[in-house]
């Protein structure tokens, strides 16, 4: 074998997956290598976690060609399965045990034995930082803990590939930044993240590659610096007019940007130059509530190829 | 910290079905030392007075006539291997209603189990085997300390009667996990224990011979499952064998755990797809 970094971790071709007549995946084309942090950025039913439970190989393919570490999830999912670390969407913790029996357990069903299970065990409550809470029942831990200890556990089996389902929903900002750091720690020990989120945010920290998903469809692929300078342009002026104003006014600052967007509470005018576009803005006598200008985003990419804003 | 990714030393492929279940024996064996204590009181001590109740309290009214009761020499004698074939029914049917659903829907068990090597078809092994495992002890226990009282003819008979309850208990247990798997809301066991396991344990023949029924009714009881197990486990504990009708009930209670051990496995599968 050549280069490691050209190994396909996961390879799909037209994958689709149905549930009696609906279509949540609409045949999409991925390959992720060895190393990589790879994001699916989408809203809530763009078909991400569906894709991720093909990929984890516990649903099946309805149709089209998968292959994960080059093997085939129909034939060799347990194999398959024996290499990959999961965290799931919904902690699937045991609540009924402490923490450290559910990591400890869970390397069990992975053959691992014993005195390997309880080392590791130890290792990945360092890791996760909650060597103080071994003891503890798992309901007695913070939101962020129950993450962190889910990440601690898909761990337990040393993956090569690392699915994270929307890894920091419902986690406050500190929590979400003591988690990214470890993802980030993770990354660089080789170990290869594929990642679903609906914050642009995460998706920009974490991914070095990523595909924007829209109803079962890839609607771009990139990394998110290139697919911000395919979509977008450099900066967007926000502007805030009064409660059902921004439309009315939308026609009268069209032609300050590349392109304008009209959101219920405000107006993105998207232009290389935002100041000048709010300079021009009160040159017209206009005056806005509030302006903001700023950097553009994947969720402007989002809004661009999509008509929809993410938190939809 | 070392945090190698490879993983190339656990050589996970598709596992044998004793590795399959020997994988989870970490797990049942804390859900073990998690329950067996409220277990003790379930498996033991309520039939316990069940059986002072009914056979030593009620039966000191019935006559022991063995042409009425199936050739048991007192009232005891016969409820007894009907009481612990009913119990054997109503444990399978506690441990596979509340506790699957609770591992697909409240905790989510099988479905952090399923992301490992395990297959649908390990897990529920591993689960129909703790439930043996619960069935089996608590008849055995049962039985045991009903030995003293004199309700059993022969020595090998009650080994025998126990081994039937067993199989009573089983199949049981995966038809209703077959059935657990496939319900959408716990509303659906109340169905289960008011329209299954009371009617049953009542008419099934384990309280009075079913002859008592009429010929129609008689008929009816015939045709479930219990009364295969609680006739069994008489005919073994009153040493009044009839080997041609102990092999159909074999049959009959063997072939419905298979076709429940079948239906589960495919329900789990279904279920934990979506």
């Amino acid at each position: 074998m050549s280069d490691p970094r050209d190994e396909s971790m996961i390879r799909a071709r037209d994958l689709r997956k149905s549930f009696g007549d609906f279509e949540a995946v609409k045949g999409i084309d991925i390959d992720v290598r060895r190393g990589e942090a790879f994001g699916f950025l989408g809203p809530n039913g763009a078909g991400k976690s569906s894709t991720m439970r093909m990929i984890a190989s516990v649903s099946p393919v309805s149709s089209g060609e998968l292959r994960i570490l080059g093997m085939d999830p129909a034939t060799d999912g347990p194999a398959i399965r024996g290499r990959l670390g999961v965290c799931p969407q919904e902690d699937t913790l045991d609540n009924e045990l402490n923490v450290f029996d559910n990591l400890y357990i869970y390397g069990r069903y992975f053959g691992i034995d014993k005195a390997t299970c309880r080392d590791r065990a130890q290792e990945l409550l360092e890791f996760a930082q909650i060597t103080e809470k071994a003891k503890a029942k798992v309901e007695d831990l913070s939101g962020g803990m129950k993450r962190r200890l889910t990440i601690a556990r898909s761990l337990i089996n040393r993956p090569e590939l690392l699915l994270l389902d929307e890894p920091t929903t419902g986690l406050d900002p500190q929590a979400r930044h003591v988690l990214w750091d470890q993802l980030f720690r993770l990354k660089q020990a080789g170990v290869t993240l594929v990642i679903t989120t609906h914050y642009m945010d995460e998706a920009e920290q974490l991914c070095d590659r990523l595909v924007v998903m829209d109803k079962g469809l890839i609607a771009a692929e990139g990394s998110p610096r290139e697919l911000i300078k395919a979509h977008s342009t450099r900066e967007v002026a926000e502007l805030r007019f009064g409660v059902g104003e921004n439309e009315a006014l939308a026609e009268k600052v069209a032609d300050l940007g590349d392109r304008i967007e009209v959101l219920p509470d405000r107006l993105l005018v998207y232009s290389d130059d935002g100041d000048e576009v709010v300079s021009q803005v009160h040159a017209r006598g206009l005056q806005p509530l509030a302006t903001l200008v700023r950097r553009s985003s994947l969720e402007d990419v989002f809004l661009r190829l999509t008509g929809r804003s993410l938190a939809d | 910290m070392a945090m190698t990714p490879r993983s190339t030393d656990l050589g996970a492929g598709k596992l044998s079905v004793i590795e399959g279940m020997t994988r989870q024996y970490d797990y049942w064996l804390t859900v073990f030392k998690r329950t067996w204590r409220g277990g003790v009181a379930n498996s033991f001590v309520t039939p316990l007075f069940y059986v002072v109740a009914m056979g030593v309290l009620l039966g000191g009214f019935i006559d022991g006539d063995p042409e009425k009761l199936e050739g048991a020499t007192s009232y005891l004698a016969f409820v007894v291997p009907g009481l612990v074939a009913a119990h054997a029914m109503t444990l399978a049917v506690g441990e596979t209603t509340y506790p699957v659903m609770g591992a697909i829907k409240w905790h989510k068990t099988f479905y952090a189990q399923l992301a490992t090597p395990l297959a649908v078809r390990d897990l529920v092994n591993a689960f129909l085997a703790f439930v043996l495992f619960r069935v089996g002890s608590a008849c055995a226990i049962f039985m045991l300390v009903l030995a003293p009282f004199g309700v059993f003819e022969t020595w090998w008979g009650p080994i025998l009667a126990w081994l039937s309850q067993v199989l009573v208990g089983m199949a049981f247990a995966t038809l209703v996990f077959a059935y657990s798997v496939r319900l959408r809301s716990e509303e659906g066991f109340g169905l289960i224990f008011r329209l299954g396991v009371l009617p049953l344990t009542l008419f099934s023949g384990a309280f009075f011979p079913i002859s008592n029924l009429g010929p129609f009714l008689e008929w009816v009881a015939r045709l479930t499952p219990l009364w295969h197990g609680v006739s069994l486990s008489r005919m073994f504990c009153l040493d009044t064998v009839d080997w041609s009708l102990a092999a159909v009930h074999v049959v009959v209670l063997t072939a419905l755990g298979v076709l429940g051990w079948w239906l589960a496995v495919r329900g789990l599968d279904r279920r934990l797809e979506t």
